[in-house]
Order: structure tokens, then C-alpha cells, then sequence
């Protein structure tokens, strides 16, 4: 019995630092006080110092959370009006095609879009001047292709699940079909357009075979000034971001998990309820005089 | 099975030549690609009236109840509403409501939103809204409920919320899909008569779709048979039991005994067919209104059957068997004879007597009679 714990926590510990432990030591050798990345030259925080220095890593991130709010709320709109025609219009000429077109940037592979990207840009610079080089415009027009898909994904399944007739008491009720969908259907797929804006910010963040393709000098995003540093040898500056990202991102998950936790305990708390309700009313029953709503 | 009608005798607007009826149904058809959802069907409902649809699922009630509601547009005909023709009017400006079977409550509102949401379209004055749904929902007893969520809720007060929304908008019609199909049984029964009641005291004209024949029979005023699209007959609950008109609707309602035969005497009040699977001949209290020698059926109710033992004498309406299986129900015990042709007829003896012992057995002869005035020719 006492073996069998032992090799249960050796097992969990094993898989905790397969995960994490590169992660751990990121974050250690971000604190060395050595240029030497593999060398331990004592404890100091002036990466972290000279990082807030650094106006092009700066404005690199800068960039990126811009490019990442700006790409997530359109692909959130652009995929969620996808969505809605793909599973609410049931019949319309290239439904077909449609379908399959939609979901084909999430099969294909990035450098090919990338530099098909790239190609469309050149060629529309040349043919009417826009858009001026590459800049953020492009970055974001190329995150949004592949992003789009997967919100329509997300939004899709959604809608699918979600009861018609819904909607049809709304409008039975005197609403119009532009009030049905912002008042009934938008709140109750407000979920997964969460859920759908939250990974196009993180796949636009991530993002660094495609957006090389179509970042410029001027604006560049800051996966691929890291990427471009790390080739001249990696620098315990590089450390120190990444160790901020590590953090950052932590905190979104304790928050994300505990709110969960608490929705949890929120639903189970009205379960409980509404089977206490049916008891009492299938009690009430069997004596008709009785309702419900007076014991 | 037979229950009298919930509705006072005297409330029949159908009978009336004067009376103007709320919902006018005429020759509305609605087909999908080739399948013909519903076929022509004409029909009238009054105000006030507690109308049901009753059919197997599949047989057009569900989609004539959409079209009503505006959800499907008619293949063909037209459908008005006190006087008003429906056919270009969407569902949100007609003066109905419908009530989903699936309830359709608004998961991310309170019960008290949910029932204010049709005042606010109509941009009612919200003194007044908050009125109104304490109004409705004290009608249904979910008072109580109003700040709770519809998950937070059982599927018998889902059922009173969902009313309770159609409800508050006063429509001119409610319309019900299959109102009481997700709740048990006892619920069911308590929850029947309470509908009627409340639709007695609001006064609005229900129009029910159902499959379930006693629940139609104990809330209606008149049902409405649906077969393959098409209405088989209109009648109150006593009609349609007692006098179906058609084959598939004395087979549908309840259980009925039919033999085929043909005419061989017509008169009057009697009607005497030769039953050549029964080698007998049987008659019936009243004219069949077609000539000697055309087909029909002749159907008797197994209630409506005297079991003996003995030979009875004279001997009409008689039809000898063996039993051959018995459904004890408590109330009432059902025989099924098996005559000399093979063919297995239902007997339903009502066990009046306080005792274990059944009064017939396995393999017993008996002799099946009935009065003529207790059977119906049908037309083929």
C-alpha cells in the first residue's frame, strides 16, 4: 500500500516536471546575475531592469497586445456572423462550399498562408497603393484569416446545441428577428464568443510563422523580436520577458479557475433546489387541492 | 375513457349558424418538397373554445399549429384570425401566443422577466408590466418563483412560468404543443384540469396539439382528429367516441371492435349487414344512408358488450368465442375472445364486486351479445 503512494507521487512528480520544469528553470536563470545564460552568477533582478529599458521590446509587446485585441474582436465578429448563417440558414446557393472554405485556414499549413499573405499585400500595394508596406494593418488582416476559422467552429457548435425554439418564443412574443438575436440568442452563445475571443488573442499573440511574413521593420510583433534575438544567442533579457508572460498568463488561470469554481457551486446550489421544489410537488400531487407554490 | 366533456353542455358556438368563429382555417395545405405536411384542411374555431388537435405523431397537428402561429407559411389556402387575414403578418405581430412543448423559458432570465419580456415589446409601461406578471404568475402559484432562474426550477413550474408568459400579452388565442408531454403522470392528470380552469377563468380561446386521446378528451371542448395531413373528423369528446364517422377514428380513440360486411337490409332505424367472417348477420340501430349491397363496418365498443355463458335467445348481435387472454386493469377487466374464425374481439366488464375471483377464466365459451342501438355502421 505504502509502495503504491510512493509510486503514485513519483509518477505525478515525474509529469509535473515534464510539463513545468523548463518553464521553472526559465524563470530561475531569469534572476542570474551572469550574461551567461548556463552559467549561475548569483541572484539579481537587473534584467528585469533593463527590460523596461528596452523601447524595442517594449514597443514590440505593445504592438502585439494591440494586434491580439484588435484580431480576436473582429475575428469574434466576422466568425460569429459565419456561424449563424452556416447553422441558422439551412439552404442557400454554396452552402456547400462555404462550409468547407470556412474551416480550410485551420488545415492549412501557416507558411503557406503566410506567404500567400505576403503575395496579396505586394501585389495590392502595386496595384492601388494599399496597403503601405507592412504594417499593422497587414498583421491583422493575416491573424484574422486564421483566427475566423476558429471561432466559426466554436460559435457553431454553440448555436447548434442551442434550442430554436427560443428564438421563435421571442419572436411569438412580439420581438423581431434583429431583437431576437441581440437580446435571446447573443447572451445565450455569449460563452462561446468568449470562448472564441480568448483563443484568437492567444493564437494572435503566439503567432510567428505567419506574421513574419507580413510584419515590417517599423512593426514587428513580439514573438518575432524574440525569435530574432534568441538567434544571436539567447540573453537573460529574453529570460526575464518570458518569466513576465509566465506570470501574467498564471494569473489569468487562477482567476479564470476560480470564477468557474464558484459558477459550479452556484449551479449545483440551484440543482439542489429545484429538487427539492419537484419533491414537494410531486407531493402535492397527489392532493390536487393543494399547489405547489402554497406549502 | 369516455369522460363527459369539462366544458358546460350549453357552450357550443359550433352548432350556432349566427356564431363568428375567431380562427378560420380554409383549404390550407403545406407541403415540404413532396410530402404534404397537411392537405386541405378546413377548419373553425370559436372564441373561447378549448380546441385540441389529436394525432399520431407525423400527421400534420404540429405544422398546422406553426402555420397558425406564423413559424410556416401555407402551401396553400388562407388562415384569418377575427377576420384578419394571417397570410403576410410574421409571428410577432399576431395576436397569439404559443407555448413550446420544450417550454422555451429564457435560460438567462428570471421567471419574472421571462413573463414581462412580451409586455416590454409592446413597450408597455413598466408600472404597469410589474403589475401584470404578479398578475399571471399569482394565476399559475409561482408568486414565489418570480427572482428564480428556469434551470433553478421543476419541469411542472417550468410549465406554469411558460403559461404564465403567454398569458401575460392576453392574446387573442394561445396556442399549446403537446403542453404536458415532459411531466409524470400524476402531475399530468392534476395539471389537465388545471389548464381548463385557467382557461376558463381568462377567457382566451386554447388551441391544443396532442397525441394523447384522454388528455384531449378531458381538456377539450372539441377535437379535431388528424390522420396523414388531413382532419378526419371535428366533434366533441362524446361525438368522436360514441359516433366516430370513420373507420380510423373509432380505431384511434379508444379501442373498437369493427367487422366487415355488407348492406343487405336498409330501413329507416335499422341497418342489417351480412357479416360473412362472422357467418351471422348484425344489425344496427339506425340507417346507413348507402344502398344494399355496399361494403361497410360495423363497430362496437367493448363496453358496449354483454358476456354470458349461456346461449342467449333471441339471438341478435350474437357472436360465439373462447377467452383467450384477460387484462386485469383493477376497474374494469379486459376479455379477449377468440371467435370460431380466429378473429380476437375486446370485452371490458367493469369489476363492480368486491372479490379475488374473476367471474370468467381461460378457455371459457361465452356468447358476446349487444344491442343494435350500441353499434355503428361506418362508411368505407
Amino acid at each position: 500500500m505504502r509502495n503504491r503512494v510512493i509510486a503514485l507521487y513519483t509518477a505525478l512528480g515525474l509529469g509535473y516536471a515534464f510539463l513545468y520544469l523548463p518553464i521553472v528553470l526559465l524563470v530561475i536563470y531569469s534572476f542570474n546575475a551572469s550574461r551567461l545564460v548556463t552559467v549561475w552568477g548569483g541572484f539579481s533582478t537587473k534584467w528585469y531592469g533593463e527590460l523596461a529599458g528596452d523601447e524595442k521590446i517594449l514597443n514590440a509587446a505593445w504592438l502585439s497586445l494591440k494586434v491580439a485585441v484588435m484580431n480576436a474582436t473582429l475575428s469574434t465578429f466576422l466568425g460569429t456572423l459565419a456561424a449563424v448563417v452556416l447553422v441558422r440558414f439551412r439552404r442557400f446557393p454554396g452552402r456547400t462550399l462555404f462550409t468547407g472554405m470556412i474551416t480550410a485556414p485551420l488545415v492549412m499549413p501557416e507558411i503557406i498562408t503566410g506567404l500567400a499573405m505576403l503575395l496579396l499585400f505586394v501585389s495590392m500595394e502595386l496595384t492601388f497603393g494599399w496597403p503601405e508596406g507592412r504594417s499593422i494593418t497587414t498583421i491583422v488582416i493575416a491573424h484574422v484569416t486564421f483566427s475566423l476559422s476558429f471561432v466559426t467552429v466554436i460559435v457553431q457548435s454553440r448555436l447548434a446545441q442551442m434550442d430554436i425554439s427560443l428564438e421563435e418564443a421571442a419572436m411569438d412574443l412580439g420581438a423581431r428577428p434583429a431583437k431576437v438575436f441581440l437580446v435571446i440568442t447573443l447572451p445565450i452563445i455569449a460563452p462561446a464568443l468568449l470562448a472564441g475571443w480568448l483563443l484568437s488573442f492567444t493564437l494572435s499573440v503566439d503567432d510567428v510563422v505567419i506574421s513574419s511574413f507580413v510584419t515590417g521593420p517599423a512593426s514587428t510583433t513580439l514573438p518575432i523580436v524574440i525569435f530574432s534575438k534568441v538567434r544571436l544567442g539567447v540573453s537573460p533579457e529574453v529570460n526575464a520577458l518570458a518569466s513576465i508572460v509566465v506570470a501574467i498568463v498564471s494569473v489569468g488561470i487562477v482567476i479564470f479557475g476560480i470564477v468557474t469554481q464558484r459558477q459550479e457551486r452556484e449551479r449545483q446550489r440551484s440543482a439542489t433546489a429545484a429538487a427539492e421544489d419537484h419533491a414537494v410537488e410531486d407531493h402535492a400531487a397527489g392532493h390536487p387541492r393543494r399547489g405547489p407554490a402554497r406549502m | 375513457m369516455a369522460l363527459p366533456s369539462a366544458k358546460p353542455q350549453v357552450f357550443a358556438p359550433w352548432n350556432d349558424p349566427e356564431a363568428k368563429p375567431l380562427i378560420r382555417i380554409e383549404g390550407v395545405s403545406k407541403s415540404f418538397g413532396d410530402f404534404h405536411a397537411v392537405n386541405k384542411v378546413d377548419l373553425d374555431i370559436y372564441p373561447g373554445e378549448f380546441f385540441s388537435l389529436l394525432g399520431a405523431s407525423g400527421c400534420g397537428k404540429t405544422t398546422l399549429l406553426r402555420m397558425l402561429a406564423g413559424f410556416e407559411t401555407p402551401t396553400e389556402g388562407r388562415i384569418s384570425i377575427d377576420g384578419v387575414d394571417m397570410t403576410s403578418i410574421p409571428p410577432y405581430e399576431r395576436p397569439i401566443n404559443m407555448m413550446f412543448q420544450s417550454y422555451a423559458l429564457f435560460p438567462h432570465m428570471t421567471v419574472a422577466q421571462n413573463v414581462a419580456f412580451g409586455l416590454k415589446q409592446d413597450r408597455v409601461p413598466k408600472r404597469l408590466i410589474g403589475n401584470k406578471v404578479r398578475e399571471v404568475l399569482d394565476l399559475v402559484q409561482m408568486s414565489r418563483f418570480a427572482e428564480r432562474k428556469p434551470q433553478q426550477l421543476s419541469g411542472g413550474q417550468r410549465q406554469r412560468v411558460a403559461l404564465a408568459r403567454c398569458l401575460a400579452k392576453e392574446p387573442k388565442v394561445l396556442l399549446l404543443d403537446e403542453p404536458l408531454a415532459a411531466l409524470d403522470k400524476k402531475l399530468r392528470e392534476q395539471t389537465q384540469l388545471e389548464l381548463v380552469n385557467i382557461q376558463d377563468r381568462v377567457g382566451i380561446t386554447f388551441v391544443m396539439v396532442t397525441h394523447d386521446q384522454e388528455e384531449a378528451m378531458t381538456m377539450s371542448a372539441r377535437i379535431g382528429v388528424m390522420n396523414a395531413g388531413s382532419i378526419e373528423q371535428i366533434g366533441t369528446p362524446v361525438e368522436i367516441y360514441e359516433y366516430p364517422t370513420t373507420t380510423f377514428v373509432a380505431d384511434f380513440i379508444g379501442t373498437a371492435n369493427m367487422f366487415d360486411g355488407v348492406v343487405s337490409l336498409e330501413e329507416q332505424n335499422r341497418t342489417v349487414v351480412d357479416c360473412s367472417e362472422l357467418e351471422t348477420q348484425l344489425t344496427v340501430g339506425h340507417a346507413s344512408g348507402v344502398a344494399v349491397g355496399a361494403p361497410v363496418t360495423v363497430m362496437v365498443r367493448p363496453e358496449k358488450m354483454t358476456v354470458q355463458r349461456e346461449k342467449p335467445d333471441p339471438r341478435i348481435n350474437c357472436v360465439h368465442g373462447v377467452v383467450s387472454d384477460i387484462a386485469y386493469l383493477g376497474d374494469i377487466s379486459i376479455y379477449h375472445v377468440r371467435l370460431e374464425s380466429g378473429r380476437k374481439v375486446q370485452v371490458a366488464l367493469t369489476n363492480l364486486r368486491h372479490t379475488s375471483e374473476q367471474r370468467l377464466t381461460w378457455d371459457d365459451e361465452v356468447y358476446l351479445t349487444w344491442h343494435p342501438a350500441n353499434s355503428l355502421v361506418l362508411v368505407q
